[in-house]
Protein backbone atom coordinates (compact mmCIF):
# COMPACT_ATOMS: atom_id res chain seq x y z
CA UNK A 1 0.00 0.00 0.00
CA UNK A 2 1.38 3.37 -1.07
CA UNK A 3 2.43 5.88 1.58
CA UNK A 4 3.35 9.55 1.42
CA UNK A 5 6.07 10.76 3.77
CA UNK A 6 8.86 13.21 4.39
CA UNK A 7 12.31 11.66 4.19
CA UNK A 8 15.70 13.08 5.14
CA UNK A 9 18.59 12.84 2.74
CA UNK A 10 21.26 10.86 4.63
CA UNK A 11 23.77 10.26 1.82
CA UNK A 12 24.13 11.53 -1.75
CA UNK A 13 27.21 9.75 -3.06
CA UNK A 14 28.80 10.11 -6.49
CA UNK A 15 29.57 6.62 -7.85
CA UNK A 16 30.77 7.41 -11.38
CA UNK A 17 30.83 10.43 -13.70
CA UNK A 18 27.07 10.31 -14.12
CA UNK A 19 25.72 7.88 -11.53
CA UNK A 20 25.04 8.63 -7.86
CA UNK A 21 23.37 6.86 -4.99
CA UNK A 22 20.88 8.49 -2.67
CA UNK A 23 19.96 7.17 0.76
CA UNK A 24 16.85 8.59 2.42
CA UNK A 25 15.70 7.96 5.98
CA UNK A 26 12.08 7.84 7.11
CA UNK A 27 9.08 5.52 7.22
CA UNK A 28 9.97 2.76 4.75
CA UNK A 29 7.16 0.41 5.81
CA UNK A 30 5.38 0.69 2.44
CA UNK A 31 8.46 -0.52 0.52
CA UNK A 32 7.78 -4.24 0.59
CA UNK A 33 8.96 -5.94 -2.59
CA UNK A 34 12.14 -5.59 -4.69
CA UNK A 35 11.27 -3.96 -7.99
CA UNK A 36 8.93 -1.42 -6.41
CA UNK A 37 9.73 2.26 -6.89
CA UNK A 38 9.33 5.62 -5.19
CA UNK A 39 8.25 9.05 -6.51
CA UNK A 40 10.35 11.94 -5.20
CA UNK A 41 9.11 15.53 -5.26
CA UNK A 42 11.75 18.13 -6.09
CA UNK A 43 11.50 21.89 -5.53
CA UNK A 44 10.59 23.77 -8.69
CA UNK A 45 9.48 20.70 -10.62
CA UNK A 46 5.81 19.86 -11.01
CA UNK A 47 5.86 16.11 -11.61
CA UNK A 48 7.50 13.78 -9.13
CA UNK A 49 10.43 11.71 -10.38
CA UNK A 50 10.35 7.89 -10.18
CA UNK A 51 13.28 5.77 -8.93
CA UNK A 52 13.53 2.02 -8.38
CA UNK A 53 14.47 1.02 -4.85
CA UNK A 54 18.02 -0.38 -4.86
CA UNK A 55 18.12 -1.36 -1.19
CA UNK A 56 16.26 -0.84 2.04
CA UNK A 57 16.78 -1.42 5.75
CA UNK A 58 14.61 -0.71 8.79
CA UNK A 59 14.62 3.07 8.48
CA UNK A 60 16.11 4.00 5.11
CA UNK A 61 16.14 3.16 1.43
CA UNK A 62 18.62 3.72 -1.38
CA UNK A 63 18.11 4.59 -5.03
CA UNK A 64 20.70 4.84 -7.80
CA UNK A 65 20.27 7.53 -10.43
CA UNK A 66 22.00 8.75 -13.54
CA UNK A 67 21.99 12.48 -14.22
CA UNK A 68 19.97 12.64 -17.41
CA UNK A 69 17.81 15.75 -17.13
CA UNK A 70 16.60 18.64 -15.00
CA UNK A 71 15.34 16.48 -12.14
CA UNK A 72 18.37 14.26 -11.70
CA UNK A 73 20.76 17.20 -12.17
CA UNK A 74 18.96 18.97 -9.34
CA UNK A 75 19.02 15.79 -7.24
CA UNK A 76 22.80 15.56 -7.58
CA UNK A 77 23.21 18.99 -5.93
CA UNK A 78 21.10 18.26 -2.83
CA UNK A 79 23.03 18.23 0.47
CA UNK A 80 22.70 15.86 3.39
CA UNK A 81 19.79 16.84 5.63
CA UNK A 82 17.51 17.95 2.80
CA UNK A 83 13.90 16.95 3.44
CA UNK A 84 12.07 15.37 0.51
CA UNK A 85 8.41 14.47 0.03
CA UNK A 86 8.29 10.89 -1.25
CA UNK A 87 5.56 8.47 -2.29
CA UNK A 88 6.73 4.95 -1.38
CA UNK A 89 5.53 1.43 -2.08
CA UNK A 90 4.66 2.00 -5.74
CA UNK A 91 4.37 -0.71 -8.38
CA UNK A 92 4.17 -4.48 -8.20
CA UNK A 93 7.77 -5.69 -7.81
CA UNK A 94 9.46 -8.96 -8.80
CA UNK A 95 8.11 -12.43 -8.06
CA UNK A 96 10.90 -14.21 -6.14
CA UNK A 97 9.72 -17.64 -7.22
CA UNK A 98 9.07 -16.99 -10.90
CA UNK A 99 12.49 -17.69 -12.38
CA UNK A 100 13.83 -20.85 -10.72
CA UNK A 101 16.58 -21.63 -8.21
CA UNK A 102 19.54 -20.23 -10.14
CA UNK A 103 18.33 -17.09 -11.91
CA UNK A 104 20.50 -14.53 -13.66
CA UNK A 105 20.09 -10.92 -12.55
CA UNK A 106 20.77 -8.98 -15.73
CA UNK A 107 21.27 -5.24 -15.36
CA UNK A 108 22.39 -2.54 -17.75
CA UNK A 109 23.61 0.80 -16.34
CA UNK A 110 21.32 2.14 -13.60
CA UNK A 111 19.01 -0.76 -14.44
CA UNK A 112 21.08 -2.80 -11.98
CA UNK A 113 19.46 -0.77 -9.18
CA UNK A 114 16.39 -2.91 -8.34
CA UNK A 115 18.40 -6.11 -8.86
CA UNK A 116 20.59 -5.46 -5.80
CA UNK A 117 17.76 -5.64 -3.26
CA UNK A 118 16.24 -8.45 -5.32
CA UNK A 119 19.52 -10.40 -4.94
CA UNK A 120 19.39 -9.98 -1.17
CA UNK A 121 15.77 -11.12 -0.93
CA UNK A 122 16.36 -14.07 -3.28
CA UNK A 123 19.25 -15.23 -1.10
CA UNK A 124 17.00 -15.01 1.98
CA UNK A 125 14.43 -17.15 0.16
CA UNK A 126 16.95 -19.87 -0.63
CA UNK A 127 17.38 -18.91 -4.27
CA UNK A 128 20.94 -18.68 -5.65
CA UNK A 129 21.17 -15.84 -8.16
CA UNK A 130 24.13 -14.74 -10.25
CA UNK A 131 24.61 -11.13 -11.33
CA UNK A 132 25.39 -10.09 -14.89
CA UNK A 133 26.01 -6.38 -15.07
CA UNK A 134 26.60 -4.51 -18.32
CA UNK A 135 28.34 -1.16 -18.78
CA UNK A 136 29.97 0.80 -21.59
CA UNK A 137 33.47 1.19 -20.13
CA UNK A 138 35.42 0.36 -16.96
CA UNK A 139 34.90 3.94 -15.78
CA UNK A 140 31.13 3.44 -15.85
CA UNK A 141 31.13 0.39 -13.56
CA UNK A 142 29.40 0.75 -10.19
CA UNK A 143 27.97 -1.58 -7.52
CA UNK A 144 30.08 -4.52 -8.73
CA UNK A 145 31.72 -4.71 -5.28
CA UNK A 146 28.35 -4.53 -3.54
CA UNK A 147 26.99 -7.46 -5.57
CA UNK A 148 30.17 -9.47 -4.92
CA UNK A 149 29.94 -8.69 -1.20
CA UNK A 150 26.62 -10.59 -1.17
CA UNK A 151 28.68 -13.67 -2.02
CA UNK A 152 27.13 -14.18 -5.44
CA UNK A 153 29.00 -14.70 -8.69
CA UNK A 154 29.10 -11.33 -10.45
CA UNK A 155 29.99 -11.04 -14.12
CA UNK A 156 30.81 -7.66 -15.62
CA UNK A 157 30.62 -6.87 -19.31
CA UNK A 158 31.84 -3.67 -20.93
CA UNK A 159 31.16 -2.70 -24.52
CA UNK A 160 34.80 -1.69 -25.06
CA UNK A 161 36.32 -4.58 -23.09
CA UNK A 162 38.08 -2.29 -20.62
CA UNK A 163 36.77 -4.41 -17.75
CA UNK A 164 35.39 -7.93 -17.52
CA UNK A 165 34.00 -9.60 -20.59
CA UNK A 166 34.12 -7.55 -23.80
CA UNK A 167 30.69 -7.15 -25.32
CA UNK A 168 27.08 -6.97 -24.23
CA UNK A 169 25.30 -8.88 -21.46
CA UNK A 170 23.95 -11.36 -24.02
CA UNK A 171 27.57 -12.31 -24.81
CA UNK A 172 27.93 -13.62 -21.24
CA UNK A 173 24.81 -15.79 -20.94
CA UNK A 174 26.42 -19.08 -21.97
CA UNK A 175 26.49 -20.80 -18.54
CA UNK A 176 23.39 -22.63 -17.24
CA UNK A 177 20.73 -20.59 -15.41
CA UNK A 178 17.11 -21.23 -14.49
CA UNK A 179 15.63 -17.90 -15.61
CA UNK A 180 16.31 -14.19 -15.50
CA UNK A 181 15.31 -10.92 -13.91
CA UNK A 182 16.32 -7.97 -16.07
CA UNK A 183 16.30 -4.18 -15.95
CA UNK A 184 18.08 -1.72 -18.20
CA UNK A 185 17.96 -0.09 -21.62
CA UNK A 186 15.11 -1.24 -23.85
CA UNK A 187 17.47 -2.63 -26.52
CA UNK A 188 19.24 -4.74 -23.89
CA UNK A 189 15.97 -6.10 -22.49
CA UNK A 190 14.77 -7.06 -25.92
CA UNK A 191 18.11 -8.68 -26.82
CA UNK A 192 18.01 -10.70 -23.59
CA UNK A 193 14.51 -11.94 -24.39
CA UNK A 194 15.58 -12.89 -27.90
CA UNK A 195 18.71 -14.65 -26.61
CA UNK A 196 16.95 -16.70 -23.91
CA UNK A 197 13.98 -19.03 -23.85
CA UNK A 198 13.97 -19.28 -20.02
CA UNK A 199 11.34 -17.77 -17.72
CA UNK A 200 11.99 -14.10 -17.17
CA UNK A 201 10.72 -10.96 -15.49
CA UNK A 202 11.51 -7.52 -16.85
CA UNK A 203 11.30 -4.16 -15.12
CA UNK A 204 10.25 -1.54 -17.67
CA UNK A 205 10.87 2.19 -17.51
CA UNK A 206 8.34 4.60 -19.02
CA UNK A 207 7.74 8.32 -18.67
CA UNK A 208 5.18 8.59 -15.88
CA UNK A 209 2.74 11.12 -14.52
CA UNK A 210 1.41 10.25 -11.09
CA UNK A 211 3.11 6.90 -10.41
CA UNK A 212 0.10 5.35 -8.68
CA UNK A 213 -2.35 4.46 -11.42
CA UNK A 214 -4.50 7.59 -11.68
CA UNK A 215 -3.44 9.37 -14.85
CA UNK A 216 -2.99 6.53 -17.37
CA UNK A 217 0.15 8.29 -18.57
CA UNK A 218 2.37 5.19 -18.66
CA UNK A 219 0.05 2.49 -20.00
CA UNK A 220 1.63 -0.04 -22.37
CA UNK A 221 -0.24 -2.57 -24.45
CA UNK A 222 0.70 -6.14 -23.52
CA UNK A 223 -0.46 -9.55 -24.72
CA UNK A 224 -2.65 -9.49 -21.59
CA UNK A 225 -4.21 -6.13 -22.45
CA UNK A 226 -3.30 -2.60 -21.37
CA UNK A 227 -1.14 -2.34 -18.24
CA UNK A 228 -0.12 0.73 -16.30
CA UNK A 229 3.66 0.49 -15.81
CA UNK A 230 3.28 2.30 -12.47
CA UNK A 231 0.55 0.02 -11.12
CA UNK A 232 0.37 -3.39 -12.86
CA UNK A 233 4.13 -2.93 -13.58
CA UNK A 234 6.89 -1.92 -13.64
CA UNK A 235 7.71 -5.66 -13.58
CA UNK A 236 6.12 -7.69 -16.38
CA UNK A 237 6.56 -11.33 -17.34
CA UNK A 238 8.62 -11.60 -20.50
CA UNK A 239 5.78 -13.35 -22.32
CA UNK A 240 3.48 -10.35 -21.83
CA UNK A 241 5.67 -7.76 -23.48
CA UNK A 242 4.93 -6.57 -27.00
CA UNK A 243 8.23 -5.27 -28.38
CA UNK A 244 7.62 -2.33 -30.65
CA UNK A 245 9.63 -1.82 -33.82
CA UNK B 1 -27.13 22.72 4.59
CA UNK B 2 -23.68 22.69 6.17
CA UNK B 3 -21.15 25.47 6.06
CA UNK B 4 -19.37 23.93 3.08
CA UNK B 5 -22.37 22.55 1.24
CA UNK B 6 -23.42 23.73 -2.21
CA UNK B 7 -26.24 22.85 -4.57
CA UNK B 8 -25.24 21.46 -7.95
CA UNK B 9 -28.26 21.15 -10.25
CA UNK B 10 -30.58 20.19 -7.44
CA UNK B 11 -28.24 17.70 -5.75
CA UNK B 12 -26.63 18.88 -2.52
CA UNK B 13 -22.87 18.43 -2.21
CA UNK B 14 -21.36 18.32 1.30
CA UNK B 15 -18.61 20.55 -0.06
CA UNK B 16 -17.66 22.03 -3.43
CA UNK B 17 -14.49 19.92 -3.90
CA UNK B 18 -14.64 17.53 -6.89
CA UNK B 19 -11.66 15.58 -8.26
CA UNK B 20 -11.63 16.16 -12.02
CA UNK B 21 -12.04 13.51 -14.67
CA UNK B 22 -8.87 11.79 -15.80
CA UNK B 23 -7.01 12.40 -12.56
CA UNK B 24 -9.00 10.13 -10.24
CA UNK B 25 -9.63 6.98 -12.28
CA UNK B 26 -12.89 5.34 -11.20
CA UNK B 27 -12.15 6.32 -7.62
CA UNK B 28 -10.98 3.13 -5.99
CA UNK B 29 -7.22 3.77 -6.29
CA UNK B 30 -7.84 6.74 -4.03
CA UNK B 31 -10.33 4.87 -1.84
CA UNK B 32 -7.38 2.69 -0.78
CA UNK B 33 -5.69 5.84 0.53
CA UNK B 34 -8.53 7.65 2.30
CA UNK B 35 -12.30 7.61 2.68
CA UNK B 36 -13.39 9.28 -0.56
CA UNK B 37 -16.86 9.88 0.90
CA UNK B 38 -15.39 13.12 2.27
CA UNK B 39 -15.50 14.52 -1.29
CA UNK B 40 -18.36 16.61 -2.64
CA UNK B 41 -18.37 14.09 -5.47
CA UNK B 42 -15.89 13.21 -8.22
CA UNK B 43 -15.91 13.00 -12.00
CA UNK B 44 -14.83 9.60 -13.24
CA UNK B 45 -12.46 8.80 -16.08
CA UNK B 46 -13.72 9.91 -19.50
CA UNK B 47 -15.78 7.05 -20.91
CA UNK B 48 -16.50 6.26 -24.54
CA UNK B 49 -18.78 3.75 -26.27
CA UNK B 50 -15.94 1.39 -27.24
CA UNK B 51 -12.84 0.53 -25.18
CA UNK B 52 -9.87 2.75 -26.02
CA UNK B 53 -6.19 2.10 -25.42
CA UNK B 54 -5.40 5.76 -26.03
CA UNK B 55 -2.32 7.38 -27.52
CA UNK B 56 1.19 5.95 -27.86
CA UNK B 57 3.78 6.81 -25.19
CA UNK B 58 5.18 9.22 -24.08
CA UNK B 59 1.85 10.69 -22.98
CA UNK B 60 3.19 12.99 -20.25
CA UNK B 61 5.63 15.90 -20.22
CA UNK B 62 6.79 18.32 -17.53
CA UNK B 63 6.05 22.05 -17.80
CA UNK B 64 6.74 25.04 -15.59
CA UNK B 65 4.15 24.86 -12.79
CA UNK B 66 2.25 22.22 -14.70
CA UNK B 67 2.25 19.29 -17.04
CA UNK B 68 1.18 18.24 -20.49
CA UNK B 69 -0.82 15.10 -21.09
CA UNK B 70 -1.92 13.33 -24.25
CA UNK B 71 -3.46 10.19 -22.78
CA UNK B 72 -6.12 10.09 -25.47
CA UNK B 73 -9.12 8.90 -23.44
CA UNK B 74 -7.86 5.47 -22.42
CA UNK B 75 -10.87 3.71 -20.90
CA UNK B 76 -12.50 0.26 -20.89
CA UNK B 77 -15.66 1.41 -22.69
CA UNK B 78 -19.10 2.16 -21.25
CA UNK B 79 -20.28 -1.46 -21.00
CA UNK B 80 -17.26 -2.46 -18.89
CA UNK B 81 -17.67 0.70 -16.81
CA UNK B 82 -21.27 -0.24 -16.02
CA UNK B 83 -20.47 -3.93 -15.52
CA UNK B 84 -17.16 -3.69 -13.58
CA UNK B 85 -16.21 -0.20 -12.47
CA UNK B 86 -19.47 1.16 -11.06
CA UNK B 87 -20.23 -1.90 -8.86
CA UNK B 88 -16.65 -1.73 -7.54
CA UNK B 89 -17.04 1.99 -6.89
CA UNK B 90 -20.40 1.48 -5.16
CA UNK B 91 -18.63 -0.52 -2.44
CA UNK B 92 -16.48 2.44 -1.41
CA UNK B 93 -18.45 5.52 -2.52
CA UNK B 94 -21.94 6.22 -1.23
CA UNK B 95 -22.67 9.50 -3.00
CA UNK B 96 -23.70 10.34 -6.53
CA UNK B 97 -20.78 10.41 -8.97
CA UNK B 98 -20.30 12.54 -12.08
CA UNK B 99 -20.10 10.35 -15.18
CA UNK B 100 -17.69 11.90 -17.66
CA UNK B 101 -18.56 11.02 -21.24
CA UNK B 102 -16.65 11.44 -24.49
CA UNK B 103 -17.48 10.63 -28.07
CA UNK B 104 -16.55 10.86 -31.69
CA UNK B 105 -20.03 11.57 -33.04
CA UNK B 106 -23.21 13.10 -31.68
CA UNK B 107 -24.81 9.64 -31.78
CA UNK B 108 -21.99 8.18 -29.69
CA UNK B 109 -22.28 10.86 -27.01
CA UNK B 110 -26.02 10.21 -26.84
CA UNK B 111 -25.65 6.43 -26.70
CA UNK B 112 -23.10 6.50 -23.86
CA UNK B 113 -25.31 8.92 -21.92
CA UNK B 114 -28.40 6.78 -22.57
CA UNK B 115 -26.62 3.73 -21.16
CA UNK B 116 -25.38 5.62 -18.09
CA UNK B 117 -28.80 7.19 -17.50
CA UNK B 118 -29.98 3.91 -15.93
CA UNK B 119 -27.20 3.89 -13.32
CA UNK B 120 -28.41 4.99 -9.87
CA UNK B 121 -24.85 5.83 -8.74
CA UNK B 122 -24.57 8.44 -11.51
CA UNK B 123 -25.86 11.83 -10.39
CA UNK B 124 -24.76 13.98 -13.30
CA UNK B 125 -23.49 13.47 -16.84
CA UNK B 126 -20.46 15.58 -17.70
CA UNK B 127 -20.12 15.70 -21.46
CA UNK B 128 -16.55 16.30 -22.55
CA UNK B 129 -16.61 18.35 -25.75
CA UNK B 130 -13.10 19.60 -25.09
CA UNK B 131 -10.55 16.77 -25.16
CA UNK B 132 -7.58 18.14 -27.13
CA UNK B 133 -5.87 14.75 -27.51
CA UNK B 134 -8.13 12.79 -29.83
CA UNK B 135 -8.80 13.24 -33.51
CA UNK B 136 -12.19 13.49 -35.18
CA UNK B 137 -14.17 14.15 -32.02
CA UNK B 138 -13.59 15.56 -28.57
CA UNK B 139 -12.58 19.16 -28.86
CA UNK B 140 -14.05 19.67 -32.33
CA UNK B 141 -17.52 19.67 -30.75
CA UNK B 142 -16.45 22.22 -28.17
CA UNK B 143 -14.99 24.81 -30.53
CA UNK B 144 -18.18 25.58 -32.44
CA UNK B 145 -21.36 26.86 -30.76
CA UNK B 146 -23.65 24.99 -33.18
CA UNK B 147 -21.87 21.65 -32.66
CA UNK B 148 -21.81 22.17 -28.88
CA UNK B 149 -25.55 22.87 -28.93
CA UNK B 150 -26.22 19.82 -31.07
CA UNK B 151 -24.38 17.53 -28.64
CA UNK B 152 -26.23 19.13 -25.72
CA UNK B 153 -29.65 18.60 -27.33
CA UNK B 154 -28.84 15.00 -28.28
CA UNK B 155 -27.75 14.15 -24.75
CA UNK B 156 -30.62 15.97 -23.05
CA UNK B 157 -33.04 13.95 -25.16
CA UNK B 158 -31.86 10.64 -23.67
CA UNK B 159 -31.45 11.44 -19.98
CA UNK B 160 -33.27 12.90 -17.03
CA UNK B 161 -30.04 13.44 -15.11
CA UNK B 162 -28.47 16.90 -15.02
CA UNK B 163 -26.15 17.44 -17.98
CA UNK B 164 -22.89 19.36 -17.58
CA UNK B 165 -21.00 20.41 -20.70
CA UNK B 166 -17.23 20.47 -20.19
CA UNK B 167 -15.79 23.31 -22.23
CA UNK B 168 -12.48 23.90 -23.96
CA UNK B 169 -10.38 27.01 -23.40
CA UNK B 170 -8.90 26.56 -26.88
CA UNK B 171 -11.48 28.88 -28.45
CA UNK B 172 -11.75 32.53 -29.40
CA UNK B 173 -14.88 33.15 -27.33
CA UNK B 174 -15.75 30.63 -24.63
CA UNK B 175 -18.81 32.69 -23.65
CA UNK B 176 -20.49 32.01 -27.01
CA UNK B 177 -19.99 28.25 -26.53
CA UNK B 178 -21.34 28.36 -22.98
CA UNK B 179 -24.40 30.34 -24.08
CA UNK B 180 -25.05 27.90 -26.91
CA UNK B 181 -24.98 25.00 -24.42
CA UNK B 182 -27.29 26.84 -22.03
CA UNK B 183 -29.75 27.66 -24.82
CA UNK B 184 -29.71 23.99 -25.88
CA UNK B 185 -30.74 22.90 -22.40
CA UNK B 186 -27.47 22.28 -20.53
CA UNK B 187 -27.93 22.19 -16.75
CA UNK B 188 -24.38 23.37 -16.03
CA UNK B 189 -21.02 23.94 -17.67
CA UNK B 190 -17.58 23.00 -16.37
CA UNK B 191 -14.43 24.81 -17.47
CA UNK B 192 -11.64 24.76 -18.34
CA UNK B 193 -10.32 21.59 -19.92
CA UNK B 194 -6.59 21.68 -20.71
CA UNK B 195 -4.87 24.22 -22.94
CA UNK B 196 -3.28 22.83 -26.08
CA UNK B 197 0.50 22.90 -25.69
CA UNK B 198 3.76 21.30 -26.71
CA UNK B 199 7.31 20.52 -25.50
CA UNK B 200 10.42 19.50 -27.43
CA UNK B 201 13.29 17.25 -26.39
CA UNK B 202 16.35 19.49 -26.68
CA UNK B 203 18.63 16.52 -27.37
CA UNK B 204 16.65 15.22 -30.35
CA UNK B 205 14.81 18.35 -31.50
CA UNK B 206 11.60 16.33 -31.60
CA UNK B 207 8.33 16.73 -29.67
CA UNK B 208 8.39 14.88 -26.32
CA UNK B 209 4.81 13.66 -26.63
CA UNK B 210 4.16 10.90 -29.15
CA UNK B 211 0.96 12.78 -30.03
CA UNK B 212 3.15 15.89 -30.60
CA UNK B 213 0.70 18.14 -28.76
CA UNK B 214 -0.99 17.72 -25.41
CA UNK B 215 -3.12 19.48 -22.85
CA UNK B 216 -1.50 21.82 -20.32
CA UNK B 217 -2.82 21.70 -16.76
CA UNK B 218 -1.57 22.63 -13.31
CA UNK B 219 -1.07 25.94 -11.46
CA UNK B 220 0.24 27.57 -14.66
CA UNK B 221 -3.30 27.71 -16.08
CA UNK B 222 -5.11 28.88 -12.92
CA UNK B 223 -5.37 32.60 -13.87
CA UNK B 224 -6.73 31.68 -17.31
CA UNK B 225 -9.32 29.40 -15.73
CA UNK B 226 -10.36 32.13 -13.29
CA UNK B 227 -10.77 34.62 -16.11
CA UNK B 228 -12.91 32.26 -18.18
CA UNK B 229 -15.06 31.18 -15.22
CA UNK B 230 -15.59 34.85 -14.40
CA UNK B 231 -16.59 35.68 -17.99
CA UNK B 232 -18.89 32.68 -18.42
CA UNK B 233 -20.57 32.96 -15.02
CA UNK B 234 -21.66 36.52 -15.85
CA UNK B 235 -23.10 35.45 -19.19
CA UNK B 236 -25.12 32.35 -18.22
CA UNK B 237 -27.69 31.55 -15.53
CA UNK B 238 -26.78 27.87 -15.12
CA UNK B 239 -24.11 26.82 -12.60
CA UNK B 240 -20.46 26.99 -13.62
CA UNK B 241 -18.05 24.38 -12.28
CA UNK B 242 -14.58 25.94 -12.17
CA UNK B 243 -11.39 24.01 -12.76
CA UNK B 244 -7.89 24.55 -14.02
CA UNK B 245 -4.82 24.59 -11.80
CA UNK B 246 -6.70 24.58 -8.48
CA UNK B 247 -4.35 23.21 -5.82
CA UNK B 248 -5.22 24.74 -2.44
CA UNK B 249 -8.17 25.76 -0.26
CA UNK B 250 -7.43 29.37 -1.17
CA UNK B 251 -7.66 28.48 -4.85
CA UNK B 252 -11.08 26.90 -4.25
CA UNK B 253 -12.30 30.08 -2.56
CA UNK B 254 -10.84 32.26 -5.33
CA UNK B 255 -12.48 30.12 -8.02
CA UNK B 256 -15.85 30.51 -6.25
CA UNK B 257 -15.30 34.25 -5.95
CA UNK B 258 -14.83 34.24 -9.74
CA UNK B 259 -18.29 32.69 -10.09
CA UNK B 260 -17.93 28.93 -9.71
CA UNK B 261 -20.66 26.98 -7.92
CA UNK B 262 -18.33 24.03 -7.35
CA UNK B 263 -14.67 23.43 -8.06
CA UNK B 264 -12.84 20.55 -9.68
CA UNK B 265 -9.26 19.62 -8.89
CA UNK B 266 -7.25 17.83 -11.53
CA UNK B 267 -3.48 17.77 -11.97
CA UNK B 268 -2.89 18.41 -8.26
CA UNK B 269 -4.23 14.90 -7.48
CA UNK B 270 -1.41 13.41 -9.52
CA UNK B 271 1.26 15.12 -7.41
CA UNK B 272 -0.40 14.80 -4.01
CA UNK B 273 -3.00 12.01 -3.90
CA UNK B 274 -4.36 13.35 -0.58
CA UNK B 275 -4.84 16.92 -1.74
CA UNK B 276 -8.65 16.89 -2.08
CA UNK B 277 -9.10 15.46 1.40
CA UNK B 278 -6.64 18.01 2.79
CA UNK B 279 -8.28 20.95 1.00
CA UNK B 280 -11.69 19.97 2.43
CA UNK B 281 -10.15 19.87 5.92
CA UNK B 282 -8.47 23.25 5.45
CA UNK B 283 -11.44 25.10 3.95
CA UNK B 284 -13.18 26.11 7.24
CA UNK B 285 -10.05 27.74 8.65
CA UNK B 286 -9.37 29.56 5.38
CA UNK B 287 -13.01 30.73 5.30
CA UNK B 288 -12.60 32.03 8.86
CA UNK B 289 -9.48 33.85 7.71
CA UNK B 290 -11.39 35.66 4.97
CA UNK B 291 -14.57 36.15 7.00
CA UNK B 292 -16.69 33.82 4.89
CA UNK B 293 -19.56 32.34 6.92
CA UNK B 294 -20.86 29.85 4.34
CA UNK B 295 -19.10 28.87 1.14
CA UNK B 296 -22.39 29.22 -0.73
CA UNK B 297 -22.33 32.93 0.20
CA UNK B 298 -19.59 33.39 -2.38
CA UNK B 299 -20.70 34.70 -5.73
CA UNK B 300 -20.88 31.35 -7.48
CA UNK B 301 -22.51 29.60 -4.55
CA UNK B 302 -25.25 32.20 -4.30
CA UNK B 303 -26.44 31.70 -7.85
Amino acid sequence: MMKQGVFELAENTVLTGKVSSLRLTGDVSAIEIPGQFVQIQLDGLFLRRPFSVCDRDDNSFTVLYETAGTGTELLRTLPTGTELDVLTGLGNGFDLYRCGDTPLLIGGGTGISPLYWLAKELLKSGVSPKALLGFNTADDVFYADEFEALGIETLITTADGSRGIKGLVIDAMDKPYSGFYACGPEAMLRAVCEASSKPGQISLDRRMGCGFGACMGCTVMTWNGPKRICKEGPVLDREEIIWED
Amino acid sequence: MGRLSVDLCGIELDNPVIPASGTFGYGYEFAELYDINCLGTFSFKGTTLEPRYGNPLPRIAEAKAGMLNAVGLQNPGVEAVIRDELPRLAKCFHKKVIANVSGFSIEEYAEVCRLLDNEPLVGWLEVNISCPNVHGGGMSFGTDPKAAAAVTRAVKAVTTKPVILKLSPNVTDIVSIARACEDAGADAVSLINTLLGMRFDLKTGKPILANNTGGLSGPAVFPIALRMVWQVSQAVKIPVIGLGGVSSADDVIEMMMAGATAVQIGAANLIDPFICRDIIRELPARMDHYGIAKISDLKGGSR
